[in-house]
């Protein structure tokens, strides 16, 4: 038995399973971040006084990290365009680098929390620090779980580049529009939470 | 189980033979998997049924010694009488049953001997209150809707769509294990200090925010039932749209496809707003946050050290998101069995096809931004009320127009009165008067009167339980023969549907009673204590006595179910009922990969009757 369409797309929806899986998969990730942006925007609002992200965050180091995600999603992209051009050797090598930019995003957001831990500072501060660590720890969860699926295509997995190249190529191709997401998240949290 | 070694239609699949673990426990194959589902979830629901009748007996003898040993004892004969049966003919289902069975009965018997539980025999206040939050919990997450999507869904929608298996059959295994562990968590935490979650199913802070740990672990357990229902509902939109087989256009789907496609679309987007109230929650509860509780908060006369400034409405808001659309997740898949099982049993086609699709398109949009009628008594001000009051006002109307649609179907139809017909025509009336006691709720001036009353209790049971659940026992009944290849017995089929019939009223009709006198719910007395209540008190009797003859006629429902897998009537064909969607044009059971031919479709759904046509049905496959 095989489900039909998991590699060619289906002529009237013009789609490959996976692929509306995803799309749906981000529909319901858009609802849970925007029910916490949503959240944040009503705290804010009700709150007396809030202070300004820029005076207490590290601008210049989280912008360091946003151009870093950015980054890694046009790696992300090159590393697709190669499977598309049936390069496998440059296919590894730009998921390799997108790996690398997660994890170096990682580390600098480790670098940040650690600096407010260092002071004592945690979620239970005030409201503010509250949906800070929230919010950027769930995107960090994101981000975590971004990096084990594009180490899994990097390695173990790419192993289906040789017997079915297409519906490898495809996966590569899901697991960007995810990675993507992650990026733009982070393009929405960066400037709310340090800028506003 | 029969297995034969029927190929999919793909030319070069060839069938494994896989070992028993594989083929029964961790299946891909969507038919296994919607019978774990529904297994689960009647256990489920008998379990969130018993902590029920344990309150009933509270609320209606308040400080009388409970019968504990009659509440541990029925379930006890039940499960040793499955277990005997099970290892006398080896077989391993009744077996594993009874197994579930002793296990309820020793948990009923561990919690009603507890003297700190149950000190001389009564139930302590806290101990109400936590089966009161796990009763709904269990009911709404754990019961009807894994029984309505998971179960039925599953098991149905790839069939009638004519795909071989769902799009993503991992997926649909994660989705049941995540189910499971969702449920053995929620049901561990009853042995944690302070019991189980007790600040009610929806849990609000600030309350809930200093429950005891039990709260946490109720938390945790969502996120395990939401990340199943986010893989199922992923999978049902993929597979409705990219299986479908030719020619099968999405005005032919059955209306039950249609259902289960809004219901995933409500599933998918609304339930991640309750994640992030989950996870929000959370670390209130764990990192020491306040995002739900406000400045300057005192609690047995302290005030509570946290930074404060968040907001308990907050909470209620994300919550109400989510709940309000999974009122029509309970429904919606309820609606589509009843418009399969009416269309089957009138011979007619469903009156206004059209309409009833659009309406549950339109009613999908409008279930989103309806929540807030949950709240008219927060003090979140007159304009918001005024347009949540309309918006509610105006979703009535889709729920209306399919009632009626349902309803008109019946008009000139020579009706066979089967089981599945009996629970499908029960279902307009009961679902009606559930949803006319609603508009009363919806409206802002009546809701204050009305608001957290037993009036509320009863409207909303009106939907699921002699609403829902009766259309799902019509799902049962209907789709058994497909299942099992066996018909159930008629007439322990009636004793069942009648007694329900009967009690399922008797419980809830005068909750509405209660309700308009003013008795709160959530009281752990039953209204005794308030002199406004003493005038409706009487009832309280008479709903416990339903509610414990409900559970009786349930009795024959299980003999009725377990019996007949080995020996109910043989049916003769693969399509019993004479019923015209794919799935019944499949083998009985169907194997692995379900069709035996490429299924092609070339009409609608409800072909019954048609002019010209030598039988009352054509198929929807038939040229």
């Amino acid at each position: 038995m095989q489900i039909p369409f998991t590699v060619a797309a289906r002529p009237d929806t013009g789609l490959h399973n996976a692929k509306l899986g995803v799309w749906l998969f981000l529909a319901s990730e858009v609802m849970l971040f925007g029910a916490l942006f949503s959240s944040y925007i009503l705290l804010r609002v009700a709150a007396p006084e809030w202070p300004h992200g820029s005076a207490l965050l590290n601008v210049p180091l989280a912008t360091v990290n946003t151009i870093i995600l950015i980054s890694s999603s046009v790696t992300m992209v090159m590393s697709w365009a190669s499977l598309m051009l049936k390069d496998f050797s440059k296919y590894r090598r730009y998921m390799g680098l997108t790996i690398l930019c997660g994890l170096l995003f990682l580390v600098v957001k480790g670098f940040e929390y650690g600096a407010k831990f260092s002071h004592g500072i945690l979620p239970s501060e005030d409201l503010f620090y509250a949906t800070y660590f929230t919010l950027t720890g769930l995107h960090g969860l994101h981000v975590v779980g971004g990096i084990i699926v594009n180490f899994y295509f990097w390695g173990p997995g790419s192993r289906m580049w040789k017997t079915e190249p297409q519906r490898f190529t495809n996966r590569v191709e899901v697991a960007g529009l995810y990675w993507h997401f992650v990026d733009l998240v982070w393009i929405f949290l960066f400037p709310t939470l340090y800028l506003l | 189980m029969q297995h034969t070694a029927t190929e999919g239609y793909h030319a070069g699949a060839v069938h494994h033979e896989q070992g028993f673990l594989k083929t029964y426990v961790f299946s891909q194959d969507h038919k296994t998997i919607g019978l774990q589902y529904m297994m689960t979830a009647l256990l489920f629901l008998f379990f969130g049924f018993t902590l029920m009748l344990l309150m009933r007996w509270q609320l209606a003898y308040p400080g009388k010694a409970i019968p504990g040993e009659a509440f541990a004892l029925t379930p006890g004969v039940l499960g040793l009488a499955a277990l005997l049966i099970g290892v006398v003919s080896k077989r391993k289902l009744a077996a594993l049953v009874g197994v579930v069975f002793l296990g309820i009965a020793a948990l009923v018997w561990y919690l009603v001997s507890d003297e700190t539980l149950f000190p001389e025999g009564v139930m302590v206040p806290e101990l109400y209150n936590s089966f009161g939050a796990m009763h709904g919990t269990i009911m709404v997450f754990l019961g009807v809707v894994p029984l309505a999507v998971g179960a039925f869904g599953n098991y149905v929608v790839p069939l009638q769509v004519g795909a071989p298996d769902m799009a993503f059959p991992k997926l649909n295994m994660a989705s049941y294990w995540s189910y499971f562990f969702g449920g053995v968590v929620m049901l561990s935490s009853f042995f944690l200090p302070g019991g189980a979650a007790n600040s009610g199913w929806t849990s609000y802070p600030p309350l809930a925010n200093i429950a005891t740990v039990g709260q946490t672990v109720w938390l945790f357990g969502m996120v395990l039932l939401i990340t199943s229902s986010l893989l199922g509902s992923v999978n049902f939109i993929v597979t409705i749209v990219q299986l479908r087989a030719n020619g099968l256009t999405f005005m032919r789907l059955p209306f039950f496809v249609w259902a289960q496609f809004v219901t995933s679309f409500l599933l998918l987007l609304a339930f991640p707003p309750l994640e992030a109230a989950g996870i929000l929650q959370l670390m209130d509860r764990l990192a020491g946050t306040s995002f739900f509780l406000p400045s300057g908060l005192v609690i047995s006369g302290q005030q509570l050290g946290v930074s404060g400034g968040g907001s308990p409405l907050l909470w209620q808001h994300l919550f109400w998101f989510l709940a309000h659309p999974e009122v029509y997740v309970l429904i919606l898949p309820a609606m589509g069995i009843v418009a399969e099982v009416i269309a089957n049993n009138t011979r007619k086609p469903l009156w206004g096809y059209k309409s009833i699709v659009y309406a549950t398109i339109f009613l999908g949009f409008m279930s989103f931004i309806v929540w807030a009628h949950h709240m008219f008594m927060t003090g979140m001000g007159t304009v918001i009320s005024t347009f949540f009051q309309t918006t509610t006002m105006i979703i009535s109307i889709p729920s209306v127009i399919i009632l009626t649609a349902l309803v008109i179907s019946l008009y000139g139809g020579s009706i066979r009165f089967t089981v599945p017909m009996l629970f499908a025509l029960a279902f307009l009336p009961m679902f009606g008067i559930g949803g006319l006691t609603g508009l009363p709720l919806g409206l802002a001036p009546t809701d204050i009167h009305l608001h957290d009353t037993y009036y509320v209790i009863g409207h909303f049971h009106y939907v699921v339980a002699p609403g829902t659940i009766f259309a799902l026992f019509a799902g049962l009944y209907y789709w058994y023969p497909k299942v099992t290849g066996r018909m159930m017995s008629e007439r322990l089929g009636r004793i069942h549907f009648w007694g329900s019939f009967v009690c399922m009223n008797g419980i809830f009709f005068p909750m509405l009673i209660q309700g308009l006198a003013g008795v709160s719910r959530r009281l752990y007395d039953g209204g005794a204590q308030y002199s406004h209540a003493q005038g409706v008190l009487q009832w309280n009797e008479v709903m416990s006595i339903s509610a414990f003859a409900l559970a009786v006629f349930q009795v024959p429902f299980l003999i009725n179910f377990f019996w007949s897998i080995k020996k109910g009537k043989k049916v003769e064909s693969d399509n019993p009922w004479d019923a015209t969607t794919l799935e019944w044009q499949t083998p009985t059971p169907p194997p692995h990969g379900n069709f035996t031919s490429l299924p092609e479709v070339f009409r609608g759904p409800y072909e019954y009757s048609m002019p010209g046509s030598s039988r009352d049905f054509t198929p929807q496959n038939v040229r």
